[in-house]
This record gives structure tokens, C-alpha cells and sequence, in this order.
């Protein structure tokens, strides 16, 4: 387990290092930041001066190390907009964005679970049909479309639920959530829902996907001959063997939550690091965006690496399988 | 002798079935009413996506046919000057929203098709030589491709497009790259298992060339669940350049998709405009419900496990 452990560990350094090179390329070296930084007047002189400031007259190679170096040290350059750390403006809003994708993780899993559990044991019936019906259409709806939907029918029309920012927050651990105020939830609600609708439909088919093969299975076969009662048969048997596959897609569908709520955040004016992202990438930002990118993919790789460490101690197979592999 | 006399019996077992394969495909997809529906939904959309210069009652990109007085008018109103009905109404510069639909339509269905087809055919070529070469090929392609799966499509779209800029060229790039890895995947997996078939050992034995095993025996078996997930991700393209119009990243406003219609009418929103939005959004769900309707259908009849 141990060896597996420092592996799998080796292996997200890897990646987010990659990673980091990648955004370091892509956002640093193939547009020029002195352009956008120098008044177009200058003359070459002064550009020069600029480019030195900047230490982007130095050998590529040694731009990374610099870059890896700061990012180490939780320096990612400061915001040409906001001029504080970029890093501190992502960690400002990194705690309403986390709410917000918690939120609609926990409104998809409480929900479709036992919907797609009720589509796969009866996939013939009016309710199994209906919800599956249910969730192609959320497959299918445009998450930012469903946003303005409900802004138009929630905000526009009955006038019940705001149709933008977070609204009153309160702190919990020193952190500042507002699923704790009346003001809040009214905030959270469209936007959380939003961003849950997809998930939901994925759960849903998961779920009913699971039960649909479980229940071929000889175990069922087996546990329902002895005669056990047919609450105990799926409350037990089904369940136990399709949350393997359902919980390492909560697991790995908590990072895209992530990224998707740049989407929601976007619409409803939520003030989390997507649309800090978006007005970033509008305002060429780049040290922004390099910190967001950053940070998003760390979090994506550590959540990855815990997936897999979960995995590997639910199902033995895994591991074993791996450690066959690498002799 | 024997040969002889089980030979007869097993052509027995299959004449009830003498219907051709795709005969037989074709009546087990109509078995269900909701995929047929969504199957001519599918086929209204693409002839309207086709035939949308002689069906829209105006250009829209022609800026002498658009006329600001008929601004952000409801649906149903007439036009000022000309008299003619705008059935879904218009947006902020008097363009028809009906037939900014239809050439929406058009730029999103040539953006998700092409770029499927482009990294379905990359995808296809690394799936395949990672199948079949194996060894240090396969890993680094399979690496790639479980890193870039790692991550969600629309970050690595994000990333690409605040990078390179605009146009549909770039977006359709952007789209290919998020779309290569599954058909890799989906390729490689199927060419590994039918790989290990009698069919290919039969095919080496005759000692055919490695190119013809690989594209005329491997490849065609590989093609059901491809083409299914193909079929989705047509679907999956759509929505996220749509997606990346709308968060005002993906196409230039010079050829408005539906998601940049739909950020357009955005700001109309609030003070109750809701038509500029809301039509091209309901024209972008359906075609995606018609797609994904026709691709859970192919999903259930071409996948083995689940045939009756």
C-alpha cells in the first residue's frame, strides 16, 4: 500500500509540474506581456527596459525555474488589474466557488441516487421511463440556458429569488459561507441547482446503469433464493457493489464541478474564482489566470490522487493490478 | 461427414434472420418511439441548418436588411416599415431573431460536426497504433491521453481559447483537442480486444499486410462504439462552443452561433426581454436533445451486453 502510496504521489508531482509548464507556455511565452504593459508609443529602448524588468530576456528555461521557484513560494505575480498577489485573489474567492460546487455535489448525489435506483430496477415502468426521460433533457439543457431560464421565471417574473451575487454571508471556521443565512440560501439556490442539474442526469444514468447489470448478477440471483427480503437485496447487495463506480465519479466529477461553475458563476454573478477567471482572461490578466489555472489544477490532481487511494483500499483489484504492472 | 451434416443445421438456425445487418439495425432502433422522434427532429434541424439562406425571411449578417427602428421587438410584432411579421421577435439591432436562429444553427452545426470528425480521425489513428504497436507507443499516447482526461473539457477549451484568441478556426482546435482522447480511448480498448480474435490471427496466417489488417479487419470492428460515442460528442461539441460563445470566447460576433445569440440577449434579460435569449437557447436544446435521444438508441442497440 505504502509503495503504492509514494507512486501514485510521484506521479501528481509529475503531472502538475507538466501542468505548470504547459500554463507557463501557453500564457507567458506565446503572447507578449510587454505589449500590453509598455504605452504602444515607446520607443525600443524603453521596451527593452520593460522586457528586463520583467526577466523575459532570459533564456526560457531559466523563466520556468524563476516561475517554479515563485509558484513554490506561493508567488504567482501580482494582478496587473487589482495589483495584489494573484494568488490572494484567488484564495479570497476560493471559498465561495468551493460552496457553491459542494452544494450542487450534495443536491446531485441526495437526489440521484435514488432516482436512477428506482429507473434501474424498474427501467419498464412510467417512473423509470419519466426519469429517464428526466435526464436526457438534463443532459441536454445548456447549463448557461437553464441560468437565464431561471433568472427569468425566478428573478424576472414571480420576483422570488435574486438573480445575482452571494448575498449575506456569515463565518464558519473563519470561512465565509452563506448557506447559513435565510439571505444567503435565497442567494445559493438558482446557482447551486444550476450547476447540480448535470451532475444530477450523470448520477442518475450511473445509478440505473449499475443496478440494470447488478442485478443479472449471481449474487442477487443467490441472495433473493435464500429468500431474503427484497429491501435487503437492494439495500445491500445492489447497492453496496454499484457505489464502488459511483463514488469514484463523485470523487472525480467534484474537479469539474469546479471548472463548470465558471460557467454559473459567470451568469449569476457569483463571486468565486471563475468569474474572476473570466474577467481575467477578458482583461489579458495573466497573472490571474496563471494562479487560477494553477490552483484549480492542483486541487484537480489532489483530488485525483485521493480518488485513487480510496479506490485502491475499496477494491483491492486495483492495486495489485498496478503492482503487477510495474514488475 | 459430420462437417457435412452440421453445416446444413446451422444455416437452419440463422434463415429465420436472412434480413441484412442493417435492416436488422435499422427496425431494432425504431423499437422506440422517443428515438425516432428525436431522429426527425435531428433531420428538420440539419435541412433547416442547410436550407437556412432560402427559408430565412431576411439575412441577418446584411446589415442594409436590418432596420434599427424594429429593435428589441416581441414576437408576433410587425415590422415598421416593411409590414413583415417577426414571429420570435428581434434583438437590439432589429435583426429577425427566426432567421438568426437558422444561421446559428448552421455556424453551430458545422463547429460541432467538423471538429468531431477532425479528432475522430485522430483519435482514431493514435487508438489504432496505440493498439497495435504497443510498447513505448502505447504508453506515451495512453499517458497523454489519461492526463488530458483528467482534466474537464471546458478548463482545457478555456485555457486554449484565452491563448490563442478568437475565430471558428480556433475554436474548432480547441474542440478537437478536448475531443481526441475518448475516441483513443474507445479505439484502443475495442482494438485490443479484437486484436486477440481468430479473425486477425486468420488475417496474419494469410500473411497480409500489417495496413491492410489494421484498416479493412481491425478497424471496421471497431467502429459500433465509436460511433456511438462519436454521436454524443457531436452533441458535447455543440454545447461547449456554445458554452464558450456565450462566456464571450469562442466566435467573433461576426458569426453569431446560438450561444453568442444567447449572450446577446443576455443583458435584455433582466429588463424582461426574455425572446432575445430565450428562443435561440430553446433551438439549441432541441438539437441537442435530438442527438442525444438518437445517440442513447444506437448506445442501446449496438451495445452487446444489453441485446436481447
Amino acid at each position: 500500500m505504502l509503495a503504492f502510496t509514494i507512486r501514485r504521489l510521484g506521479q501528481s508531482v509529475f503531472v502538475l509540474v507538466v501542468m505548470a509548464f504547459i500554463v507557463f507556455i501557453g500564457v507567458y511565452a506565446i503572447g507578449n506581456p510587454v505589449e500590453l504593459l509598455v504605452n504602444p508609443q515607446a520607443d525600443a529602448a524603453e521596451r527593452a527596459r520593460a522586457t528586463a524588468a520583467m526577466g523575459l530576456d532570459k533564456p526560457l528555461a531559466e523563466q520556468f525555474l524563476a516561475f517554479l521557484a515563485g509558484a513554490v513560494r506561493g508567488d504567482l505575480g501580482r494582478s496587473f488589474v487589482f495589483n495584489v498577489p494573484a494568488i490572494q485573489l484567488i484564495m479570497d474567492r476560493l471559498p465561495a466557488t468551493l460552496e457553491l460546487a459542494a452544494v450542487a455535489m450534495v443536491i446531485a448525489i441526495v437526489i440521484g441516487i435514488p432516482l436512477g435506483l428506482i429507473a434501474g430496477l424498474k427501467p419498464h415502468s412510467v417512473a423509470g421511463r419519466s426519469i429517464m426521460a428526466g435526464s436526457i433533457l438534463g443532459f441536454s439543457l445548456p447549463t448557461f440556458w437553464v441560468g437565464l431560464v431561471l433568472i427569468m421565471v425566478f428573478s424576472v417574473q414571480l420576483g422570488w429569488l435574486p438573480p445575482n451575487g452571494r448575498g449575506e454571508t456569515v463565518m464558519l471556521l473563519g470561512v465565509p459561507v452563506s448557506f447559513l443565512t435565510a439571505d444567503g440560501l435565497a442567494h445559493l439556490a438558482m446557482p447551486a441547482i444550476n450547476l447540480a442539474l448535470f451532475k444530477l442526469s450523470l448520477l442518475i444514468r450511473l445509478t440505473r446503469a449499475g443496478t440494470r447489470e447488478a442485478l443479472l448478477q449471481d449474487y442477487v440471483k443467490f441472495a433473493r433464493a435464500k429468500g431474503l427480503s427484497s429491501r435487503r437485496v437492494i439495500g445491500v447487495h445492489v447497492l453496496k457493489n454499484i457505489l464502488i463506480p459511483i463514488v469514484t465519479v463523485i470523487g472525480l466529477e467534484l474537479g469539474s464541478v469546479i471548472a463548470f461553475a465558471i460557467v454559473t458563476e459567470s451568469i449569476f454573478a457569483w463571486p468565486g474564482t471563475g468569474k474572476l477567471l473570466i474577467d481575467s482572461i477578458n482583461q489579458l490578466d495573466r497573472p490571474v489566470i496563471v494562479a487560477y489555472l494553477l490552483v484549480i489544477v492542483t486541487i484537480f490532481i489532489a483530488v485525483n490522487f485521493l480518488v485513487d487511494l480510496v479506490y485502491s483500499l475499496l477494491d483491492p483489484r486495483v492495486r495489485l493490478g498496478q503492482a503487477a504492472a510495474a514488475h | 461427414m459430420r462437417i457435412a451434416t452440421e453445416l446444413p443445421a446451422s444455416d437452419g438456425v440463422s434463415a429465420p434472420r436472412a434480413e441484412s445487418p442493417w435492416r436488422r439495425f435499422a427496425s431494432e432502433f425504431a423499437q422506440s418511439r422517443l428515438a425516432l422522434a428525436g431522429l426527425g427532429l435531428l433531420v428538420a434541424i440539419i435541412l433547416a441548418a442547410i436550407a437556412a439562406p432560402i427559408i430565412s425571411p431576411q439575412n441577418p449578417y446584411d446589415l442594409a436588411q436590418l432596420d434599427v427602428m424594429d429593435s428589441k421587438l416581441p414576437p408576433g410584432e410587425q415590422s415598421s416599415s416593411t409590414g413583415k411579421t417577426y414571429w420570435l421577435g428581434t434583438d437590439d439591432q432589429g435583426r429577425d431573431m427566426l432567421s438568426g436562429i437558422f444561421y446559428g444553427l448552421r455556424i453551430s452545426l458545422v463547429v460541432g460536426v467538423s471538429s468531431t470528425v477532425i479528432a475522430l480521425a485522430i483519435g482514431l489513428a493514435m487508438g489504432l497504433a496505440a493498439a497495435y504497436f504497443g510498447g513505448w507507443i502505447d504508453a506515451l499516447i495512453m499517458r497523454i491521453a489519461d492526463i488530458q482526461l483528467s482534466f474537464p473539457g471546458i478548463l482545457i477549451a478555456l485555457i486554449l481559447l484565452a491563448v490563442l484568441g478568437q475565430g471558428i478556426d480556433k475554436i474548432i482546435a480547441a474542440l478537437v483537442t478536448v475531443q481526441w482522447a475518448y475516441y483513443a480511448r474507445t479505439v484502443r480498448s475495442s482494438a485490443l480486444v479484437e486484436r486477440q480474435k481468430e479473425y486477425v490471427e486468420a488475417a496474419q496466417v494469410l500473411a497480409l499486410s500489417r495496413t491492410r489488417i489494421v484498416f479493412r479487419h481491425l478497424l471496421p470492428n471497431c467502429l459500433p462504439p465509436l460511433i456511438v460515442v462519436a454521436t454524443v460528442q457531436v452533441a458535447h461539441a455543440i454545447l461547449l462552443e456554445s458554452t464558450l460563445s456565450f462566456l464571450g470566447l469562442g466566435l467573433p460576433i461576426t458569426e453569431p452561433s446560438l450561444g453568442l445569440l444567447i449572450s446577446n440577449g443576455f443583458q435584455y434579460l433582466l429588463s424582461g426581454k426574455y425572446w432575445i435569449s430565450f428562443y435561440p437557447g430553446l433551438a439549441l436544446l432541441l438539437s441537442i436533445l435530438a442527438i442525444n435521444l438518437v445517440a442513447d438508441q444506437l448506445r442501446d442497440v449496438l451495445n452487446p451486453r444489453l441485446s436481447r
